[in-house]
């Protein structure tokens, strides 16, 4: 491994990770929310107790977002201070107007809301954690308008004299069409991810408490209804990518030839090349309708894309690694499909309606209940949506090689001159130790604290307080 | 515009080194100011709403630093890429021993969470002050900009210098103070009367030290240094430590403006040939960029500093560190 590649793993490593956590913050600030806000109007206590506790799960998954979403904002001059350079005008300002616009947001108004039970109105304290949640929306529409501008460049313009982009518009960066149609799968992504921790706490402590009945069916609903939505989004999502980088959808297909009413391979056994994989599984003319919305549609195949590319750019490889954009693509929309059936399932099992269906094994029916053996399994439910998003994240980024904005700049031009392979190696490893000493305290709390029992169930005030400070 | 640009970094910077420099502080001491689990709470606790909003001074730091001065940014980072990473672990461990110190009752745990809490703290601040202190020594930027060398040397040598060395030294000292003043302002009991007293103390044995070394440098800035740590001192006796925290918060302002504004125009001085240092002009990002986040930050950062503020008064009582007889 050279310097480009350490870089380019480690690059990986701290995003991906970050993006474990991320979801599951956006996922949980909406939930505490809308379960704060249900608390106003029903006064229910279970209500209360759910507020605290997904309040305390959003707290410590946060801390993990805030320090590892630092490091990002510090990536780009670390390992890709050229690419810093070249860019700076465009991405600083996206970066520096997410900080203040929505980072000081998030980090005041949840401080607020979690030490304020008591301190504040009722109502501007419900309105603390509404502020948190409109807060990481924001954040993460702004970072994935950065993202979309290296997925399909827009607002820019090339300086003749120093050779560096410039912004022309930021209202166009905004408006990528690539954004408008990432920002509701990631979202959608997130429902899942969230819904998924919330599916499995509440089930493993089903009988500790009533309220972990309602906490996990609302996880489910969360995974079942996010599912739905990132079909129905990343569908549009993949019709958009046909059309500013055709190529990442090819290679996702491993499609080499351009073909009309393409099929789609469920999945393929043997190599993926020129001739004929061993064996595959195909849902016809599927392919043609995914990019192009026909089922009659012609998708371009990689063959055309490269010779077109080379005519367009220069000489050089256009193409991804096209098995791990195939496999990427087919297991983050596998896991999905995975954990939207995990969480039906619940739904139906746990249901208070009872159906008796002839023929249906009894643990099966309607109401029924979950078996040991099948809870086992559904306690494994926040892996699914993780990983979906982690092979979402792969594809995208992969496959949009050798480009680091498409078009204009290529990866190996963006990485910081001067770095030392010794240097990001020792980094690496720095950020494996400490990120996975992370992952472990963090498992272990959220363990502890589902461990706990419910509290709150009435309103905390404080106690009679020293004097004021100031 | 580009002097209005850097005076909003400076602006930025200063802000995030008084407000995190506190939470260094307020680390750094809980253990040694708190004798036991229940007084290194509530020293802790001091911080616990306001240390992620102060953190994020540092995500608008970096962000407008890049924004408005792409290329010092990119230079930056990449020739001081070992230290930086270091920082940057070690918020990661502090922010989250903070974060998760108080979510779990077994005492064990609580004190793992401090001690990574005050050595992570203490990391941090030494390595701030030793890069502040680099700044103001320069980078043996070549011809292109470019920081070069093999290894791990090549981002770490820097760090070995005197400069570095004074500014480490510093770094931990100013947060050690801000810690002390804020706890004395902020707490009742005995973490107020021990932070009190090692404000007095602390302010007495600064001022004897920097004056020595202002006197024997004939350094006017360490003398007006020395003249601020006396009057803190003297406030902190006065029992007004509202005061004493004013003036170390403005000492350590000061001291950040200095050293960002050491070489005037330059904002990274090349060690191997002036020519090749890095100046404002040279480092800023176009107009329209610079328009850009002039007018977001004139909107929103209002609203922030204001809510910000907000949540300082809604937090304002002091906390108590006594033990209340149950
Ligand atoms: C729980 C998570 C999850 C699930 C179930 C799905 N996705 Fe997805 N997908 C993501 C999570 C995700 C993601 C991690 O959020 C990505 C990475 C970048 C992005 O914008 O979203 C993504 C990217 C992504 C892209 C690439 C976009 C780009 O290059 O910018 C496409 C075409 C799709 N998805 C399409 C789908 C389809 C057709 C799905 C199901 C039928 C699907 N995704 C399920
Ligand atoms: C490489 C790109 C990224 C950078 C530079 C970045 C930067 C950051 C930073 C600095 C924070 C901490 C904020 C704080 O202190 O409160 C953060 C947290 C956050 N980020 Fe990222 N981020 C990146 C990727 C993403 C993506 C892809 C999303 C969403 C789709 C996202 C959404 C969020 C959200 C919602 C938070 C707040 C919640 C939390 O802290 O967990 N970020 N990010
Ligand atoms: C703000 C926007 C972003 C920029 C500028 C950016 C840029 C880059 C760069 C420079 C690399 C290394 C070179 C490469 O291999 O392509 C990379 C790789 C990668 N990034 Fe992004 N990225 C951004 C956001 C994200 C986000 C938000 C995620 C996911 C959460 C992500 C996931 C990845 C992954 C998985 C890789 C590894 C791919 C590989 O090494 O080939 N990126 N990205």
């Amino acid at each position: 491994m050279d310097v480009l590649d350490l870089t380019r793993l480690q690059f990986a490593v701290v995003t991906i990770y970050h993006y474990l956590f991320v979801p599951l913050s956006i996922c949980l600030s909406a939930t505490a929310a809308g379960l704060h806000l249900a608390w106003l109007r029903t006064g229910s206590a279970t209500h209360l107790a759910l507020t605290k506790f997904v309040g305390k799960l959003l707290i410590v998954t946060f801390a993990v977002g805030v320090v590892t979403g630092l490091v990002q904002e510090f990536q780009f001059g670390l390992g890709w201070s050229a690419f810093a350079k070249f860019y700076g005008d465009v991405f600083g300002p996206t970066l520096a107007i997410e900080g203040m616009l929505a980072f000081f947001l998030e980090a005041t108004f949840l401080a607020l809301w979690y030490f304020g039970w008591g301190r504040l109105p009722r109502r501007v304290h419900a309105a603390t954690i509404v502020t948190v949640a409109v807060g990481t929306l924001l954040s993460a529409y702004i970072i994935l308008a950065a993202n979309s501008f290296m997925q399909n460049p827009m607002g820019y313009a090339l300086d003749p004299v120093t050779g560096r982009a410039h912004l022309t518009s930021f209202w166009t960066l905004l408006t990528n069409e690539v954004v408008l149609a990432s920002f509701p799968h990631t979202m959608a992504g997130a429902a899942m991810a969230g819904g998924g921790l919330l599916l499995a706490i509440g089930l493993w402590r089903l009988s500790a408490d009533t309220a972990f009945r309602t906490l996990s069916r609302l996880g489910a609903w969360l995974m079942l209804i996010g599912g739905a939505l990132t079909a129905v989004t990343g569908d549009h999502l993949g019709k958009v990518m046909t059309a500013v980088q055709p190529m990442k959808m090819a290679a996702a297909e491993a499609l080499y030839e351009t073909t009309t009413g393409a099929p789609f391979s469920v999945f393929a056994i043997g190599k993926l090349g020129h001739e004929k994989p061993f064996l595959t599984v195909e849902i016809p003319r599927l392919l043609s309708f995914l990019g192009t919305g026909s089922f009659d549609g012609t998708v371009q195949g990689i063959d055309d894309l490269q010779a077109q590319y080379v005519a367009q750019y220069g000489p050089g490889s256009y193409v991804p690694m096209i098995p791990v954009a195939f496999w990427t693509f087919r297991l983050m929309i596998g896991a999905g499909v995975l954990g939207m059936a995990f969480a039906a399932y619940y739904l139906w099992a746990t249901s208070n309606r009872r159906l008796r269906i002839p023929l249906l094994p009894a643990f099966l029916q309607m109401g029924a209940g979950v078996p040991g053996w099948i809870k086992r399994i559904l306690l494994l439910a926040p892996l699914l949506p993780a990983a979906a998003n982690t092979f979402g994240w792969v594809f995208t980024e992969t496959a949009r090689q050798p480009w680091l904005a498409f078009g204009i700049s290529k990866v190996s031009d963006g990485i910081s001159p001067g770095l030392t392979g010794a240097e990001v190696l020792l980094s690496l490893a720095g950020f494996t130790l400490v990120y996975g000493l992370l992952a472990v305290a963090w498992y272990r709390l959220v363990v502890h604290l589902a461990r706990q029992p419910l509290s709150g169930t009435s309103e905390k005030t404080p106690a009679a307080e020293p004097v004021p400070a100031y | 515009m580009i002097t209005f640009w850097f005076a909003i970094l400076v602006l930025a910077w200063v802000l995030y080194f008084v407000l995190e420099g506190f939470d260094f502080g307020v680390g750094v001491l809980a253990p040694f100011l708190g004798r036991d689990e229940h007084e290194r709470g509530a020293a802790i606790r001091t911080i616990g709403p306001f240390w992620d909003g102060n953190e994020v001074w540092l995500v608008a730091a970096i962000g407008v630093t890049f924004a408005a001065f792409p290329d010092w940014y990119a230079v930056l980072l990449s020739a001081l890429y070992l230290p930086m990473v270091g920082i940057l672990l070690l918020l990661a461990v502090r922010g989250v021993a903070l974060e998760f110190r108080g979510k779990h009752d077994s005492p064990a745990w609580r004190r793992r969470c401090d001690r990574l809490l005050a050595g992570s703290s203490a990391g941090v601040a030494l390595l701030w002050g030793a890069q502040l202190g680099v700044f103001v020594d320069g980078l043996p930027l070549g011809a292109d900009g470019v920081v070069s060398g093999g290894g791990i040397g090549r981002s770490l040598s820097p760090l070995m210098t005197p400069a570095a060395g004074l500014g480490a030294l510093g770094g931990l000292l100013g947060a050690v103070l801000l810690g002390a003043t804020f706890l004395a302002l902020r707490t009742t009991g005995p973490v107020r009367r021990r932070a009190v007293a090692l404000a007095r103390n602390g302010g007495n044995l600064g001022t004897v030290g920097l004056l020595l070394v202002g006197v024997a440098g004939g350094s006017r800035v360490v003398l007006v240094a020395a003249v601020a740590c006396f009057v803190v001192g003297m406030l902190a006796r006065q029992g007004r430590e509202g005061g004493a925290f004013a003036v170390t918060a403005a000492g350590v302002a000061g001291a950040v403006v200095m050293v960002f504004t050491a070489h005037g125009s330059v904002v990274l001085r090349s060690t191997i040939d002036p020519m090749w240092s890095l100046t404002r002009a040279g480092a800023a990002a176009s107009a329209s960029a610079l328009e850009l986040i002039t007018v977001a930050g004139v909107i929103v950062l209002p609203g922030v500093l204001a809510y910000q503020a907000w949540s300082y008064w809604v937090f304002r009582r002091r906390i108590a560190s006594e033990r209340v007889p149950s």
